[in-house]
Order: structure tokens, then C-alpha cells, then sequence
């Protein structure tokens, strides 16, 4: 096939209209390479690039077309909106995945699509794209393939045999909230397709003790994308949605994106001058803690707090609300208590741990190891001479001492901050 | 003060360790073979690289350290900073002497430093594998120039072997000048006589093949296009992709 201006052309305006879509990772696979043909997931998924906002490129993240007979509010690809369109031959998709694979640009591909004729013709389009790379270019490389609110059970089950990733946006966390502005998708339609994903998964590794040949199914699981801001609801709607997202098995990911004003004249939305990027950061620090600290929603989010603290990381908050879970002493508490200190990550944790083997940790080797001390300090002992913690302080002073000062900065800080990619 | 002179090869460093034991003397620096002795050096003594001996200390080394713990060493050597052989020679001095396993004591400061040395290198392969590029040449070949701060391409065999299976492909340290060439069945080690006009990472249009330069041009808009420009942020973009390899990737040096 000829590569050309045309195709170069419709790869712009795809691009354009799939970069509101932030789940970019591509781990947690074992696709392993087989002899003689092309590519492997195996291990960690790299980003391969970075856009001058910061977010990472790890996948072709691209749109089988950005048709669209929905009119969702938030989706600058609506029907009612008058973009340039595009729509990519099955045989130019697979082509480029594959070019840009064997170049090192990108780790896969990540397949979306706008709804044409009907949520099953469209899946039956993409569907196409992801067999032909695996059966007839035998590609080994990853696969994410978003499944479109509505699919039948059948087309999912398909998808799961030759895509690492599935994903279903929710996109709104509340479904009255989602009927007011996706008028033709309800809750129902969305989780579906989840549950159909979730029950191949489990099926196939219920097989795979079995059977230890038979097919994996999504291998790298399912993960799914929230839009905060663009309604009314708090962070802990959103945070407990999460939670009960993840204790449902082969759920990976969910992914928060802050709401940018793509269609300003909606009256449905609210009028942002920008995204809300910090609220958005700090959904991701508070995901992070319910999946590697050991957090509960319930304690980062509650009644009496249902949006996070956007001056400080709401680990720090946490602490500052429980003053009397501390100090910990660094020689003897449990990991999961060492956890718990601001200032203190998951790798300095497990260096602690392993160290007090040897002897005992002091404030200078814990420095050493990359524990952030300026935040720590008001949190722990470690049999050296006392410091003032946040029980002799007030939390109040604390906090004073560790956020950020007001006024300091000339406006809004408008930047995409770090989003961590870990999977 | 006692010198060893050595030929500031791995082999070489092993050599030093099982000289020094059984000298029962330890040096306190090690030098090149050109290198001027240090000012108040005592005796100096010149130590001959032997595999045999190597090979004892290395097998001895895993019978003490875990094998991620090894591949530490290994990445230390290969960081080429400045006394990092002396690093290496007290910390396996350090292993061979402890009564237990020496690979968790972060408190002492050679066994912390050679963990943070080991994850820089391993950072830099990491980047490698992030931003090296292959272009295609007309022959069919893949061709990706490097220059990585620490020595780390030989760190990334397996993720590039793996991946371009199906593809003849080199991937060339132009500062090192050396690369592996792979040949569809495994990758070796080659240095290229003429390797002078490889020096500009570009291959010439005459030796490009085809549609080279349109997919190259098609990745930059690609990039270009899935910017968010509500929320530029080029200080976070540098973080993460530092400026050095920019140089290579069609996406910013076209
Ligand atoms: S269905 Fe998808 S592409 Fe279509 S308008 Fe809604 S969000 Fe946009």
C-alpha cells in the first residue's frame, strides 16, 4: 500500500481527536515474542516520547474515524460540531502501527473510535485492525483497544483474544449527571461492556489452570477514564467509584482527566478558564495511595472532607488530621505504618525495612536513602535527639511550615503537572 | 599509601581483588596504565589482567550476592565514572569479608552509593530504550545512533532483540564508536572503519530508504497534533526526555 499525503493528513486530524484520552500506559502484559516475527510487550511499557505539555507517548493513540453519530457535551468530536473529519482504512492503521513500531517510536497501539451506524458495526471495524495485526503481521507488540459503550458481549469476547488492554470510559461518575450530557448513553451501557471484559478475563484464566495453553484474555486487564469538572460531583464520589472500580478483578487503571472547555458553548458545562489541573494531580496522589499505601477512600475522602486539600498531597492531609497515629519510630514500626509517613515513599519504605536488618537507621542515613526529611521530620523518631513532632507542634504550624505560600505565585499555574505512569 | 596500575578492564579489577588478597594488602587507588602515580603514592604494584583469577572472584561473588545484585556491579563498571572501580573494589571487599549478605546495608555508604550509581545506569538504558530511533535505510536495514552518558547499550540487548525480531538492525554509540549489529538471528558486537559519516546521526537521503522521511515527518505531526496546548509544560517535557537526545528523534530534529 502507498503511504502519502492523504494519510498523513487524516493521521493529524485523528490525532487531534483522540489526545483528550490520558491512559497511555502499556504494562502489565506477557506478550512474549515468538521466534521469527515481530515485536514483544513483554516486561514494562516504556514512553517513547513526550508532547510539549508533558504527558508521555507510549502507544499510537489514534482514531479509527472521528465520526460520530453521539452528541456527548464534553467531546470535542460530538456530531454537532463542525471539525474536519477523517476515517482510516483498515489497511492504513495496520501500516502504521506497524511502520512506527519498527522505528522504536511507540509500544503499540491504542485503537478508539467514534460510533458509526451503530455502537456493533463500529466494534466490527476495529476489530478488523487488531486481528489483521495479529494474525496476518503476526505483531507482538501491545494492543489497547477501547470498547464502545453498547458493544454486544460477543464483540467484546473477541476483542479480549487479541487486545492486551480493553477500556469502557465512564467517563461521568454519577449517571444522572452522564444522561444530561451524553444523552444517548446511560450507565448501563458502560459497565456492560465492563462486566463482559471482567467475565472473559476471569473465564480465561479459570481455563488457563486447566489448560495451560489456552488464550489469554486481555492479559493486561481493563482500565477505564473519569472527566473531573465538568460536573458537579465531589472527590469523594469520585475516589469511592474508584475504589469499588479497582476491588473488581482485572480492573488496572482509572485514569482522571481534567475537563478542558473543548465546547464552551454548551451551557450544560460549567464556564472553566482551564482545566483543573491540581485537582486533577491530586486524584491521581490519592489513587496512588489507595493502591500501594494501603489507604481506604474513606480515609483520604470523608463526610466532613469530601473534596481534597489542594494546597497540600492528601497524605500529608491525612496525617495532619490524625496527629495521633504519630510519630512512628522508623527502628521498629510496622512497613505499613512506615507507609504512612509523609515524606516517605514506597521505594524508601522497603529500603528502611531492609536496612534495620543491619542496625539501626539514623536521620542522616534515612536522608541518604531519599526520604524528603523537611516533611518527615515532624512525623517520626529514630532514637537520635528530639525534634518537635506534630504532637508537640499543632498540626496548624505544620501545615503552615509545609504548604505551599500563598501569593507567591503571579496567577494561576496553567502547566500539566506530573501524572505517575507506574502501572 | 599502596597503588595497584591496572588495564582498567573488568577482568583487570577482578584481578586487582584476587591480587590483593592474596597479597594480603589492600590498595587505596588504582590507575590506569598511563596514569601518573598520586603524589605520596607508597609502592605501586602492576597488575596483570588473568581470566582465571577473574573468573574465581566472579564465581566466588555469586556465591555471596544475589544475581540482581551482580548485575549491579556490572552496571557500575559500566557507568565509566571516575573511582567507580574503587567503589566496586571496596564493596567486594566488603561482600567476600562479611559474615552475611552485605547487599541490604544501606547504612554504609559504598553499599548505598554503588545502589545509586547501578539505578543511574540503569536509568540510562531505560532512556535508550525510550528514545533511540532506527531509520531505515534502502538496503533494509535499521539503522538507531546512540550517545548515551554512561556506557549502557550493552544493557539493552534484550529489550531491542526481543522487539525488532524480524528486522536486520544497528544501533551505533557514535561517542563510544562501537554498536551491535543484528543479522536476524543474534546481535554481535562491530565497530565500523568508516564510521566518520555515520558522526552526524542522519543518514544521507541517497541512503534512506523510500518512505523514510515521510513516516519520520508523519511521527513529528503526530506529536504535534496529541499536544494539549491548554496545557503546555516544556520544563516537564525536558524532565522526562532530557535535551541530549533530542538529536536522534525526528520528532524534534527533523
Ligand atoms: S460517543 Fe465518543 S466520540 Fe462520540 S461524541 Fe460521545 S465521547 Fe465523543
Amino acid at each position: 500500500m502507498e503511504m502519502n499525503e492523504h494519510v498523513q493528513d487524516k493521521l493529524k486530524i485523528l490525532a487531534e481527536s483522540a489526545k483528550y484520552d490520558v491512559s497511555c500506559t502499556s504494562s502489565g502484559t506477557t506478550r512474549k515474542n515468538k521466534p521469527g516475527t515481530m515485536g514483544s510487550a513483554e516486561g514494562w511499557g516504556v514512553c517513547h516520547s513526550f508532547t510539549e505539555d508533558g504527558r508521555c507517548i507510549s502507544l499510537l493513540k489514534i482514531m479509527l474515524t472521528n465520526n460520530c453519530i453521539y452528541d456527548c457535551a464534553y467531546c470535542i468530536n460530538r456530531r454537532t460540531n463542525d471539525i474536519r473529519r477523517a476515517t482510516l482504512s483498515v489497511e492504513e492503521l495496520v501500516e502504521l502501527t506497524i511502520e512506527f513500531y519498527r522505528r522504536n517510536y511507540i509500544e503499540g497501539l491504542f485503537l478508539s473510535s467514534g460510533v458509526i451506524n451503530s455502537p456493533d458495526y463500529t466494534m466490527e471495524r476495529m476489530l478488523r485492525v487488531v486481528k489483521e495485526l495479529r494474525t496476518t503481521m503476526r505483531y507482538n507488540g501491545y494492543i489497547h483497544m477501547k470498547s464502545i459503550p453498547g458493544a454486544s458481549r460477543e464483540l467484546v469476547e473477541q476483542a479480549g483474544l487479541y487486545a492486551d488492554r480493553l477500556s469502557v470510559n465512564i467517563e461521568i461518575p454519577t449517571e444522572q449527571n452522564l444522561r444530561m450530557l451524553a444523552p444517548e448513553k446511560n450507565h448501563q451501557s458502560i459497565f456492560k461492556p465492563m462486566y463482559y471484559i471482567q467475565q472473559g478475563i476471569l473465564g480465561s484464566s479459570d481455563e488457563r489452570q486447566r489448560f495451560r495453553h489456552a488464550p489469554r484474555f486481555a492479559p493486561a486487564g481493563q482500565s477505564t477514564q473519569m472527566i473531573v469538572g465538568a460536573t458537579n460531583e465531589s472527590d469523594s464520589d469520585i475516589l469511592r467509584l474508584s475504589s469499588a472500580l479497582y476491588l473488581r478483578p482485572g480492573m488496572k487503571r482509572v485514569y482522571y482527566s481534567g475537563y478542558i472547555p473543548v465546547n464552551a458553548y454548551d451551557t450544560r458545562l460549567p464556564a472553566l478558564k482551564q482545566a483543573p489541573l491540581v485537582r486533577e494531580n491530586r486524584l491521581y496522589q490519592a489513587d496512588w495511595l489507595m493502591r500501594f499505601y494501603g489507604f481506604k477512600a474513606g480515609e483520604i475522602v470523608d463526610e466532613a472532607f469530601p473534596n481534597l486539600d489542594l494546597d497540600i498531597d492528601p497524605k500529608l492531609a491525612w496525617a495532619l488530621r490524625h496527629p495521633e497515629a504519630f510519630p512512628v519510630d522508623i527502628n521498629r514500626a510496622d512497613h505499613s505504618l512506615i507507609l504512612r509517613v509523609p515524606g516517605i515513599g514506597v521505594k524508601s519504605a522497603a529500603l528502611i525495612i531492609a536496612s534495620r536488618r543491619h542496625g539501626r537507621v539514623t536521620s542522616s542515613a534515612l536522608a541518604r536513602m531519599g526520604v524528603v526529611m523537611k516533611k518527615a521530620r515532624y512525623f517520626i523518631t529514630c532514637g537520635e535527639l528530639a525534634t518537635l513532632t506534630v504532637n508537640e507542634l499543632h498540626p496548624d504550624q505544620v501545615r503552615l511550615a509545609l504548604a505551599p505560600k500563598k501569593g507567591r505565585r503571579d496567577g494561576p499555574d496553567t502547566r500539566q503537572l506530573s501524572i505517575p505512569f507506574t502501572d | 599509601m599502596l597503588v595497584f596500575r591496572y588495564d582498567k578492564s573488568f577482568e583487570g579489577l577482578l584481578t586487582c581483588l584476587f591480587d590483593a588478597y592474596s597479597r594480603r594488602a589492600f590498595p587505596e587507588r588504582l590507575i590506569s596504565m598511563d596514569e601518573p602515580p598520586p603524589l605520596f603514592a607508597g609502592e605501586i604494584h602492576g597488575v596483570v589482567a588473568e581470566r582465571a583469577k577473574a573468573e574465581r572472584v566472579w564465581a566466588g561473588l555469586e556465591r555471596r550476592l544475589t544475581r540482581p545484585v551482580c548485575g549491579m556491579l556490572m552496571h557500575v563498571w559500566l557507568s565509566e565514572l571516575p573511582q567507580s572501580d574503587e567503589l566496586l573494589m571496596r564493596y567486594m571487599r566488603k561482600a567476600f569479608d562479611a559474615q552475611a549478605s552485605i547487599a541490604t546495608m544501606f547504612t554504609d555508604p559504598d553499599v548505598l552509593e554503588v545502589k545509586k550509581i547501578a539505578a543511574k545506569v540503569s536509568k540510562e538504558r531505560e532512556r535508550l530504550t525510550q528514545f533511540a530511533r532506527f531509520q531505515k535505510a534502502a538496503d533494509g536495514l535499521f539503522f538507531a545512533p546512540v550517545s548515551p552518558v554512561y556506557n549502557a547499550l550493552p544493557l539493552t540487548l534484550d529489550y531491542f532483540t526481543s522487539r525488532f525480531a524480524d528486522q536486520q538492525w544497528l544501533i551505533y554509540d557514535l561517542k563510544r564508536r562501537y554498536g551491535y549489529y543484528y543479522d536476524l538471528a543474534t546481535a554481535a558486537e562491530v565497530t565500523l572503519d568508516d564510521d566518520e559519516r555515520l558522526l552526524s546521526g542522519k543518514l544521507n537521503d541517497a541512503l534512506m530508504a523510500q518512505d523514510e522521511k515521510l513516516f519520520q515527518t508523519m511521527w513529528r505531526e503526530y506529536t504535534v497534533s496529541l499536544t494539549i496546548r491548554e496545557r503546555l509544560n516544556p520544563a516537564l517535557q525536558r524532565q522526562h526526555m532530557p535535551r541530549r537526545f533530542w538529536k536522534y528523534m525526528p520528532e524534534k530534529n527533523l
